[in-house]
């Protein structure tokens, strides 16, 4: 078993626990913090596949951005182990069923795909650099670019009316 | 027109029309118009019946055919009609009397108000048309038709004065008789069809008597099919054990028991198996039991009638008893008799039925001989026309019902000397009964109230014409049957009736026999009326015991009828209306309603609002449709 | 590495991702579990990428930058979705006081 293989076992089972336990995790906070982990495996699978720009990005936004703003909400939240509302056990073993039996179903499926068996280049590639990237980037696809700063604008506004304080309603003034 | 008796249609299509016009214009037309239009539909009838009476005489005979009533892959049932000796004699039978008493009814039914006068005679006219459907008809198929159309105009002229519910009983009773006889009617009929492929008549007995390639008849086919007929024509033509209806029939008005049962529809079975007189020569055991049954009816009927008090029940017995001996008639094989017998009985029996009309109009409404008596002082002509159709049906020389039963008679004798004793015996209950009746009601003094004796008066002119036009019939109808031993040629009928109806050979009986015979009934026919004559002429109630209860009470065979059949049945029909219909079907239908009432609310749960449950739900779907993707579409 | 271990491990953390959707009950949780289906997704199509640039690195140099370019779009849309869900799960929790997703049943009414 060369390196390479090694550390994919390594990496495939460290973000395997970490999404148990994210979703087993009583405590919210706990549960961030382990997507957290599971978000930096899947990082570095992308090294071990050398995308390295997607590597760093999905550390900045993801586990840098997306988490933080999750633990603020949670923080703002102050939910407690004690106060954390949980689901009957059926249900909860009957979503489980579903999502296995999902498992079951595309692994056995995919399991006789022609592709099975073709490889992946990992530690090299120039196509994971940031250079390649970017130069795919502005040429081919900067009209998505450029939308999807649009789409960030949409966002924000969104979020912020979403989020105001409603004002108590002014008396009218004069008839109506 | 290749013949001129294509025109053979506007026989029957003049009484549908009348039927029409008056049915849909009852509200309308006048009473007098109705009376016109009515009356003068059959009159016209009757021209055309006279006129068809003079080709076919002229051995023109003919089958006119006008369209396919079905046509059904090898099955070809045309609508024609077989105009021929027999049918062209029954055409004038029926137009003729059936004219009578249209004009009759006219003034009988004065009283009615104008839309139940008009529905009276539309009734009358759709009953004359079936009537000519019935004889005209040259397949079995149009024949029923009009079978059933006469029994479905009985239905509503018995039950004519429908506020009054024994009338409609009664009229129940006749129509659900006539059903039963019509079941085996119509069994025949398929069984024809199996064997044969047709209806016609002319192909059936071409077929019977072996012409046909290919198709035959066994000798239980015949049995069975004429056994079945005979079945179909006891239900109409009140035999046993399907007479019971006819005397409760006389719930409906005068001219229809006239009309009706007593000159038409029950003579529709005489009619239909002269008509296939073919097929009932072929099989002796039906031909054993038709004289078996025809004769045990005589009798029965002219039991029971010895002992009725109302006028119109004795005569509704004197129908059956005398239907009897037409079947009895039939059942040794002297088909043109019968037919012989058919005619001069219309004649008198329509005579002494209008005759009791006009009685009961002078007695405003009563029908118990008991409450009548001494009314030829009043009556005059009532009176003398009821004693020619009394004289007339009790067989006495030379009025037309001596030459009808003597030929009878004659042809009973020759097939079995005691079935001839018996006959007899039956005339001699005729002649005693009939009588009985004539001196109760004419003779003696008037045993009724006195404001009926103050009502008494001779019926109008429009009711005592047609009664003394069928006098006149009663008397000389005999001529057209002068036996062999009084006149050379006489027997014209018989001659006439011979391309339907094969004339049998020589009479096995000398001439000696002949005239012993005629003169043994003549002479006891006269002593019963004079025994009857010394016994009621004087008449005074009296409570019957013992015997003559029992035939008061008609053999109690009406209640026998009640507790073994309809009790029965009715308790069944109960059952299924309240424990299947309420219960079964009911709980079924609503059971529907209910179950889709109780999932609709299931379903409506799904809608729960829980974004949890959704979620589940969308995966187990999206896991469904993916192993139906990947493993069950091959 | 075959494909086919990537395919497998990403429908795994997939699935897992979907188990804790429905298994939860805190809003927010099942908003992470969605994250996580999304990385599941963008793992395997990063690894894809790579297939396909190594078989098709000799005809075209950026043979397989599609992939990772997908990626990288989805990066952007998970980040304005996560802002927007979050405030919707704060006015949430200002009218009901708690993030249960069995309260949205309320919207029923």
């Amino acid at each position: 078993m060369g390196v390479t293989q090694l550390l994919f076992w390594f990496l495939s089972l460290l973000a395997l626990i970490s999404a148990l336990l994210v979703i087993s995790s009583k405590n919210p906070v706990y549960s961030v913090l382990w997507l957290i982990m599971v978000f930096f495996s899947i990082s570095g699978h992308y090294i071990l596949l050398n995308a390295q720009f997607l590597a760093v990005v999905n550390i900045i936004i993801y586990a840098g951005a997306i988490m933080v703003l999750f633990l603020y909400v949670l923080m703002l939240m102050d939910l407690k182990k004690e106060t954390e509302p949980q689901k009957k056990r059926w249900v909860k073993l009957a979503g489980a069923v579903a999502g296995g039996s999902l498992l079951l179903v595309l692994v056995a499926a995919l399991k006789k795909a022609d592709l099975a068996t073709s490889m992946t280049q990992t530690r090299e590639g120039d196509i994971g650099l940031i250079e390649n990237l970017g130069k795919l980037l502005f040429s081919e696809y900067v009209v998505p670019f450029e939308i999807s700063s649009i789409l960030f604008l949409s966002a924000m506004i969104g979020a912020v009316v979403i989020g105001k304080k409603e004002q108590p309603p002014k008396s009218p003034e004069g008839g109506l | 027109m290749q013949n001129s008796l294509q025109i053979a249609w506007l026989v029957p299509f003049f009484p549908l029309l009348g039927f029409l016009i008056i049915g849909l214009g009852r509200k309308y037309l006048s009473k007098s118009l109705t009376g016109v239009i009515g009356s003068g539909t059959v009159f016209l009838s009757l021209l055309v019946s006279v006129w068809i009476f003079f080709l076919v005489k002229n051995e023109n005979v003919h089958v006119a055919a006008y369209f396919n009533f079905i046509s059904v892959d090898k099955l070809v049932i045309p609508f024609a009609f077989q105009v021929d000796a027999l049918s062209s004699l029954f055409l004038l039978i029926i137009t003729g009397v059936g004219f009578l008493i249209h004009v009759y009814s006219v003034s009988y039914m004065q009283q009615e108000a104008k839309e139940h006068f008009a529905r009276y005679f539309s009734y009358l006219n759709l009953f004359i048309f079936s009537m000519l459907l019935l004889v005209m008809g040259s397949n079995f198929v149009i024949l029923f038709i009009g079978w059933e159309g006469v029994g479905l105009c009985s239905y509503l002229l018995i039950g004519y004065w429908f506020k009054d519910n024994g009338n409609n009983y009664a009229a129940r009773k006749a129509f659900i008789m006539n059903r039963i006889g019509d079941l085996a009617f119509l069994v025949a009929i398929f069984w024809i069809i199996s064997k044969t492929g047709a209806v016609n008549f002319n192909e059936v007995f071409a077929v019977a008597q072996g012409q046909v390639e290919g198709k035959s008849f066994s000798a239980n086919d015949i049995t069975i099919i004429t056994l079945l007929l005979f079945f179909g024509a006891c239900g109409k033509s009140a035999q046993i054990p399907l007479y019971t209806w006819l005397p409760d029939a006389m719930a409906g008005p005068t001219p229809v028991s006239a009309l009706i049962h007593a000159a038409t529809m029950v003579t529709a079975g005489i009619y239909m198996i002269a008509r296939c007189n073919i097929l009932y020569s072929m099989s002796d055991v039906t031909q054993d039991i038709i004289m078996i049954i025809g004769l045990a009816t005589a009798i029965l009927a002219a039991t029971i009638a010895l002992k009725q008090n109302d006028i119109k029940k004795i005569l509704a017995y004197s129908t059956v008893s005398q239907l009897g001996y037409m079947f009895l008639a039939l059942g040794v094989g002297a088909y043109s008799a019968a037919v012989f017998h058919v005619m001069t009985h219309a004649f008198f029996k329509a005579l002494l039925f209008l005759g009791s009309g006009s009685v009961i109009h002078a007695m405003n409404g009563e029908q118990d001989i008991r409450n009548m008596g001494g009314l030829s002082k009043k009556l005059k002509i009532t009176y003398f026309t009821f004693l020619i159709g009394c004289l007339a049906i009790a067989g006495i020389p030379p009025f037309s019902g001596f030459f009808s039963k003597d030929a009878i008679l004659l042809s009973v004798f020759e097939k079995n000397p005691v079935i001839y004793a018996i006959a007899l015996s039956g005339a001699l209950l005729t002649a005693f009964y009939m009588f009985r009746l004539l001196f109760t009601t004419f003779y003696g003094s008037f045993r009724g109230t006195e404001e009926q004796k103050s009502h008494l008066h001779e019926s109008p002119v429009a009711m005592t014409i047609p009664l003394i036009i069928l006098a006149v019939l009663s008397i000389l109808g005999g001529i057209v049957g002068i036996p062999e031993v009084f006149m050379h040629n006489g027997e014209k009928l018989k001659v006439f009736l011979s391309p339907v109806i094969a004339v049998s050979t020589e009479h096995s009986v000398s001439h000696s026999t002949e005239y012993l015979l005629m003169g043994l009934s003549t002479g006891l026919v006269l002593v019963a009326i004079l025994f009857a004559w010394n016994k009621y002429r004087n008449y005074k109630k009296i409570t019957e015991k013992g015997f003559g209860k029992l035939l008061e009470n008609k053999w109690y065979v009406d209640e026998l009828y009640d507790k073994l059949v309809v009790n029965p049945i009715l308790k069944f029909a109960g059952f299924l209306n309240n424990v299947f219909e309420k219960q079964v079907v009911e709980g079924l239908v609503n059971g529907v309603g209910r179950f889709v009432n109780y999932s609709s609310r299931q379903f409506r749960l799904m809608q729960s609002g829980q974004v949890g449950n959704y979620v589940l739900l969308m995966v187990v779907s999206i896991l469904l449709l993916l192993v139906f993707q990947f493993y069950l579409k091959k | 590495m075959p494909i086919n271990y990537y395919i497998f491990l990403s429908l795994a953390l997939f699935c897992i991702g979907m188990v804790g959707v429905l298994t939860r009950r805190n809003a927010i949780i099942v908003f992470m579990c969605i994250e996580l289906m999304l990385n599941a997704v963008n793992l395997l199509l990063v690894a894809f990428s790579k297939m396909h640039h190594l078989k098709n690195a000799v005809a075209n140099a950026s043979a397989g930058g599609d992939g990772q370019l997908f990626v990288f779009f989805i990066m952007v849309v998970a980040a304005a979705e996560v802002s927007v869900g979050l405030a919707i799960i704060v006015m949430l929790y200002r009218n009901v006081r708690s993030v249960d997703i069995n309260f949205l049943n309320r919207l029923k009414h």
